[in-house]
């Protein structure tokens, strides 16, 4: 009966890859649950372009409330949440001075009215967007008609992306948003986690649906919104007809935001 | 082997407490989660449309690969209608497409305020605990997917 170590390391091999392999035989032989034939298609109403593009025209900022309107639209359709900590802030669109807006060597003789009203900034979508480059999980991505959009599902928070963007446009959620979510929430949009990097979207979940974005909506026509590649389009006849400045075009990011600086009358 | 029947016998002893549980159990029927798969908004829709975007026994057995395809296509590639194996066609949404039929349990539910910034009141379905038809079976196998950290239900269901 005495059996030997090497014996009992044997037959103990024996009957582990004996349970292994019938418990594959078994699983194995078991028929596998076919995948239903299904496509995945564009909405009919979706609005095609080739590159989204967007004209900030500054003339027709004149009050707080034409600003507070646009923003509050966006913050609010996109259940952006509203901290009482500076540190934490969360913004899709904001307003900024000039100064920090195209950042360096400005003309001090310029405009008064230029140099002083706040300017209306946003993610710039860019061309060639150093965001999507940082992200090591892909989950901010370009998309065919340009959008630089976020997969919050797949965000880590490692927040490589915000270092990247040199125009500030992204924001980290630190804090739960939900509890500071101002008023009724927007059921049009999900709301986000900690620990997720939010931003801008052109509202590319209202373009499938045909609609314009909410911003462009609410600007009476300060903000106008089309396809670059389309010459046809009102942004490409504004950007090809008129003077029209970039924020920080020297770091070759290509943004698609473009501010006409000085109004549509006198340009 | 040295000291051979005291470490058959240990072991014998070791794998017989290991599985008590599954003697104790063997043919006891659990039972199982109840899915309301045939509530009053599902019965309220036209014959043709209470069937799911695919079939009961698919859908209990893959809607977590379905809802991972569905969020590449409409997050991703911008493709936010789903052609069924049917030829019917749905918008791809939580919350405006499977919601719709499947977040009628939680009417029932008290809507939780934990705001401070919000104390007007203010119903806020994205407080809410998740619809009854997800959790019945998720609380029962213990999985506990975090859709509803962002996503939440219509406002019509959350009243």
């Amino acid at each position: 009966m005495s059996i030997n170590r090497r014996q009992f390391l044997r037959r103990a091999g024996m009957i582990t890859a004996l349970g292994l392999g019938s418990s594959f035989v078994i699983s194995g032989f078991r028929k596998k649950e076919v995948a239903v034939a299904a496509g995945y298609t564009k909405a009919s109403e979706d609005l095609p372009a080739k590159r989204w593009a967007m004209v900030v025209d500054m003339s027709k900022f004149k009050t707080e409330a034409d600003y507070n309107r646009v923003i509050e639209t966006c913050h609010k359709l996109h259940n952006v949440p509203k901290f009482p900590n500076p540190k934490d802030e969360i913004k899709w669109i904001w307003k900024d001075d000039y100064h920090h807006t195209f950042a360096g060597g400005h003309n001090e003789y310029l405009d008064e009215h230029v140099l002083h009203s706040p300017f209306m900034v946003l993610c710039n979508h860019c061309e060639n967007p150093p965001c999507v480059k940082a992200c090591p999980t892909q989950a901010t991505f370009q998309r065919p008609d340009g959008i630089v959009a976020m997969d919050f599902h797949r965000c880590i928070g490692c927040r490589f992306c915000m270092g990247a963007c040199p125009f500030g446009a992204r924001s980290f959620n630190f804090r739960d948003p939900r509890p500071f979510i101002e008023g009724e929430i927007s059921t049009e949009y999900p709301t986000r986690t900690p620990g997720v990097v939010e931003k801008c979207n052109f509202c590319y979940e209202r373009l499938a649906d045909g609609l314009m974005p909410a911003c462009v909506e609410q600007s009476n026509g300060g903000l106008i919104f089309g396809d670059l590649d389309d010459p046809n389009s009102e942004v490409r006849k504004i950007i090809s007809t008129k003077f029209t400045i970039r924020r920080k075009p020297e770091l070759g990011t290509q943004p698609c935001v473009y501010y006409l600086v000085g109004g549509g009358d006198h340009a | 082997m040295y000291k051979g029947g005291k470490i058959v016998a240990s072991l014998i002893i070791f794998a017989a407490l290991f599985m008590i549980p599954f003697f104790y159990n063997m043919g006891k029927v659990n039972a199982g989660p109840d899915v309301a798969l045939d509530t009053a908004a599902i019965q309220q829709l036209p014959v043709s449309d209470q069937q799911c975007v695919e079939s009961p026994e698919y859908m209990k057995a893959n809607h977590m690969q379905l809802l991972n395809e569905w969020r590449e296509a409409a997050v991703r590639n911008g493709q936010t209608v789903y052609i069924n194996s049917q030829n019917k066609e749905f918008k791809i949404s939580l919350q405006d497409t499977c919601l719709k039929c499947h977040a009628t349990e939680s009417a029932s539910k008290p809507v939780v305020l934990n705001n401070p910034v919000n104390t007007a009141g203010v119903s806020n379905p994205a407080i809410n605990e998740s619809p009854e038809f997800c959790a019945s079976c998720h609380d029962y196998s213990a999985v506990k997917p975090l859709c509803w950290s962002c996503h939440f239900e219509p406002k019509e269901a959350a009243k």
